[in-house]
């Protein structure tokens, strides 16, 4: 085995990710007709069966990832630079027919708001034979067959009964679940899952994580796991990137980020929760520590970091240059200047 | 199915209130059939006040219109003064007409206004788009008289079509063919005239329709997962456009007798138009409601049939929540 | 302090509150929906009351009936020395201002076209409080107390972040100076930094102003640091009351044992579950 350029530890080189991302940035086109950009500059790469957790706020841009992975940005939205390498290939240069097989065969995106994602008016079994019928030739029995074979996966106890339903008639974990069965349907290396559970209440989140550990450990699968809260990337993310303003703040294990963090925002962030149940000693209505002035507003960048409005350790060089990402260790990185960035 | 029952109840009640209506409103106005009669020197008196009785003018309303609800039960819907016959068959031959020219140019409307709504909407902002809502715009401005007289001198200076008329004189001696393509020459130009006036609502709605579900999250989620546009565009926004076009249809259906009157008046086609036209200035009172409640039940009829369309078509009418 | 209203008469006392609605399926078949199957319970002047559940479970239905927004199917409110439940609207106009109700998506709940300003005073001008002079200072007043910075005043609530909104939310629910605030999952559709802020907020708010509320939540860790007392609530019914203290350490019954077990612990010990 060949050593490459110096960098890193030779088990890198042996293990090519399965997603590369790099350098990639997207602007919208605002109603004013000025742009804004709501992606500047990500990189991150994603190896086979390793799930990372997208931690971000909302402005952060988190949405935009998702969505400008597989080119699927709201008519407004632009991708203005960068690489999206998924097995060797580059995305962002792929004819539309070779998109569309990658969608859904490849990668399986599941969007936010599963009240939404699902066609109000047809059966939710034949939504999930559409995906099947899109990526694979089966004749129409096989694809019925195995249409039931993954609701089945998903709704152990009563899958036909769901297979006829509507969207509306299913409550907002089962079509969580049916989102699930559409991603797993063609057996996709990746599945990009945006807020799979922002809509749900904690005992159905609880259900829909256990059922993505699930699906990890059946399927080896690769994850990308957007998300606004902390917790839900905790025992399910290997690891952690975190989003400020459209940038990379922090890349890290999981462990790391969410229990030393070391980004000035990251560790605002996991400040203000309120205390953990089992630490709780009495309702003594005490202010929770709290980042200073509104979430960010990708309309109204400045110059410098985009965190120094905020930030409770900003320099004198925050505002006038935006840091470069430092590595603090083979698998963790901050962009700050606090660590030289 | 109780909902469709209670839907036919006032469907009915509807139709009770129309006739009562029409006849109270013509009771009101001023003037009868023998107005005109009894200003004419050469009919006496006599005669005049016969013909009232005869006609039942010298009853009181309430006995009158009672007497016509007797007659409509009997399927006559009264009787024309003018034409000295029941109202039915008049009518029915008229509508017959009518619905002969409404038909043929609301199919062709729709079969046009649907494959250009949707090439609109997926190129909103396009030129396409631009000079197909360029079009609609000035077809929508463009009054239907004006559009129906500028379509018959179009007819009248070219000689291609017949102004005016159902048939050619000589119709009845003409081969099965031949009368085929006679009628069809003179549906022509009243087609075209209806055609291009509903043309641009038609066309607006459903690019409005498509519009609006192309935006919708589960087109995104659907080309997310791989499914090819065509397919997302046939089955997917389809479907979903569904509801606000089927009630559209539902009121072209209940304008088949009732949105082509001027055109008919206009282009000499003897449907119910030119009919009703005599007989409100005739006051041949019988006549103008039978035609009013004709009317009124193609747009009861339109309704219903929306309903049972859009409870056909969409799930979340059809199935409550579970 | 606080111990002085615990011993005191409640500020709002529920009984057996029944809630039935008509079933959407059946029309005129009879069907109904129970959404509150005897609900009591009672909140101190001056303290929170967190009612827990999870969705679906009565959470709302109670918000609304207690704001004497939706009529009960049976059951007593006393509020105030009566029974507010069984006031008739005449009435319930003069008992209204003093509960106020805040909403999860403020977006849907502020009218686009006002400015913040207008937003908050106009509670003031459908009771015909003040000129308009007196409204506009009142209102600005209050904007500033809630921490929207002076020059979103004349602004619309699209321009505002979410957690403005949920400011403006607040601001506009105090207008009519109200002693009971029903804050119907007010921070949940909200970011983790702006939730800690809104949390502060109402801390400060009850301390200054004497505030009471019913935080309704499923949030559970959130609601444990912002109750003296938690309710957990399910299927239209209280299952467990008390001092939230009692409910966190020694939690009676199994819903809020479930509950419990759904909230997240601390990041840095929970073991990843599967071997990379």
């Amino acid at each position: 085995m060949e050593e490459g350029a110096g960098e890193g530890p030779p088990q890198l080189h042996l293990m090519t990710p399965l997603l590369e991302v790099a350098n990639l940035a997207v602007a919208y086109t605002s109603r004013t007709g000025g742009e804004v950009a709501a992606i500047a500059g990500a990189s991150f790469e994603v190896r086979a069966g390793e799930t990372l957790g997208v931690l971000g706020e909302s402005g952060s841009g988190k949405s935009t990832l998702a969505a400008a992975l597989l080119r699927l940005l709201p008519e407004n939205g632009k991708i203005q630079k960068g690489v999206v390498l998924f097995e060797g290939q580059d995305l962002l240069q792929a004819e539309p027919r070779e998109l569309e097989k990658i969608r859904g065969g490849r990668v399986a995106l599941i969007f936010q708001e599963p009240a939404l994602a699902l066609h109000p008016m047809l059966r939710v079994g034949q939504q999930v034979q559409d995906v099947l019928a899109a990526h694979r030739t089966l004749p129409r029995r096989a694809l019925r067959e195995r249409t039931l074979e993954l609701l089945s996966s998903v709704f152990p106890a009563d899958a036909e009964r769901i297979s006829s339903s509507y969207s509306h008639q299913l409550s907002g974990g089962q079509r969580q679940r049916v989102l699930i069965a559409q991603a797993i349907a063609c057996e996709p290396a990746l599945i990009i899952a945006d807020e799979p559970t922002a809509s749900l209440d904690p005992t159905t989140e609880q259900e829909i994580l256990s059922l993505f550990r699930t699906l990890q450990q059946k399927f080896r699968l690769a994850m990308i796991l957007i998300t606004h809260k902390p917790a839900v990337l905790a025992g399910l993310a290997d690891r952690v990137l975190v989003l400020y303003a459209g940038r990379v703040v922090e890349i890290g294990p999981t462990e790391t980020v969410l229990g030393s963090p070391h980004h000035p925002y990251t560790q605002a962030l996991l400040g203000c929760l309120p205390p953990p149940i089992e630490s709780y000693a009495n309702c003594s209505k005490t202010n929770l520590p709290v980042i200073a002035g509104d979430s960010a507003n990708l309309a109204l960048l400045a110059t410098g970091c985009q965190f120094e409005p905020r930030c409770a350790e900003r320099m004198n060089i925050c505002i006038k240059s935006e840091p470069a990402t430092v590595g603090l260790s083979n698998t963790h990185v901050v962009a700050c200047f606090k660590y030289g960035g | 199915m109780r909902y469709f029952l209670r839907r036919l109840m006032q469907a009915s009640f509807l139709l009770l209130g129309a006739s009562i209506l029409t006849f109270l409103f013509s009771a009101l106005a001023p003037g009868n059939y023998l107005d005109e009669m009894r200003m004419n020197p050469q009919i006496s008196a006599d005669t005049v006040t016969s013909l009232r009785a005869q006609y039942q003018l010298d009853r009181p309303s309430p006995i009158r219109y009672l007497r016509w609800v007797s007659s409509t039960v009997h399927g006559e819907l009264g009787f024309s003064f003018a034409y000295n016959s029941p109202v039915a068959p008049l009518l029915w031959v008229r509508a017959w007409n009518t619905l002969l020219l409404t038909l043929t140019a609301t199919l062709l409307a729709w079969v046009i206004a649907l494959p250009l709504g949707f090439w609109g909407a997926t190129a909103v902002g396009r030129w396409p788009d631009r000079a197909l809502s360029g079009t609609v715009a000035a077809l929508l401005v463009l009054p239907d008289l004006l559009l129906a007289l500028s379509l018959m001198i179009l007819a009248v200076r070219s000689g291609w079509f017949p102004a005016g008329g159902l048939v050619s004189v000589g119709f009845e001696a003409l081969s099965p063919l031949h009368k085929l393509r006679d009628i069809v020459l003179h549906m022509t130009m009243p087609v075209a005239a209806l055609v291009l006036s509903s043309l641009p609502i038609l066309v607006t709605h459903v690019r409005a329709a498509v519009t609006e579900v192309l935006g919708a999250p589960y087109l995104r989620a659907a080309a997310g997962n791989g499914i090819p546009r065509r397919r997302i565009l046939v089955r997917y926004v389809l479907r979903a456009a569904a509801n606000p076009l089927i009630s559209l249809f539902g009121f072209s259906v209940g304008a088949l007798l009732s949105g082509s009157l001027l055109v008919e008046v206009v282009m000499g086609w003897p449907g119910l138009g030119p009919l009703l036209l005599e007989a409100i200035l005739a006051r041949d009172l019988f006549v103008v409601i039978g035609g009013v409640l004709l009317s009124t039940v193609f747009l009861v009829g339109g309704n219903f049939l929306a309903d049972v369309l859009l409870y056909w078509a969409d799930p979340r009418i059809r199935i409550g929540r579970t | 302090m606080l111990l002085l209203h615990e011993n005191g008469p409640p500020l709002l006392r529920a009984e057996n509150l029944e809630k039935r609605y008509k079933g959407a399926r059946g029309r005129g078949s009879g069907e109904s929906v129970t959404a509150l199957g005897g609900v009591s319970l009672s909140i101190c002047p001056q303290t929170t009351l967190a009612l827990v559940g999870e969705s679906g479970s009565g959470k709302s239905s109670l918000a609304l009936c207690l704001a004497c927004l939706e009529p009960l199917t049976s059951g007593c409110i006393w509020f105030g020395g009566r029974d507010i439940a069984a006031l008739d609207e005449p009435h319930l106009r003069a008992v209204r201002p003093q509960i106020q109700l805040v909403f999860q998506d403020p977006a849907s709940s502020l009218s686009p076209r006002l400015t913040a300003t207008e937003i908050v005073s106009e509670p003031l001008l459908i009771q015909q409080r003040f000129g308009k002079q007196e409204r506009c200072a009142r209102a600005r007043g209050l904007l500033e107390r809630v921490g929207i910075p002076r020059e979103k005043a004349g602004q619309t609530p699209d321009e505002f972040s979410g957690g403005q909104r949920q400011r403006l939310a607040i601001a506009r629910a105090l207008a009519l100076e109200p002693k009971l605030l029903i804050l119907d999952e007010a921070l949940s559709a909200l970011d983790c930094s702006m939730q800690a802020q809104i949390a502060n907020l109402l801390l400060e708010l009850q301390s200054s102003l004497g505030l009471t509320y019913l935080f309704i939540t499923h949030d559970f860790p959130m609601a444990a640091h912002l109750a003296d007392e938690i309710a957990v609530i399910d299927r239209g019914k209280i299952v467990e009351m008390d001092a939230s203290r009692q409910i966190v350490r020694a939690p009676k019954h199994d819903v809020t044992r479930r509950l419990l077990a759904a909230t997240p612990g601390s990041f840095a010990t929970t073991p990843l579950l599967r071997v990379v």
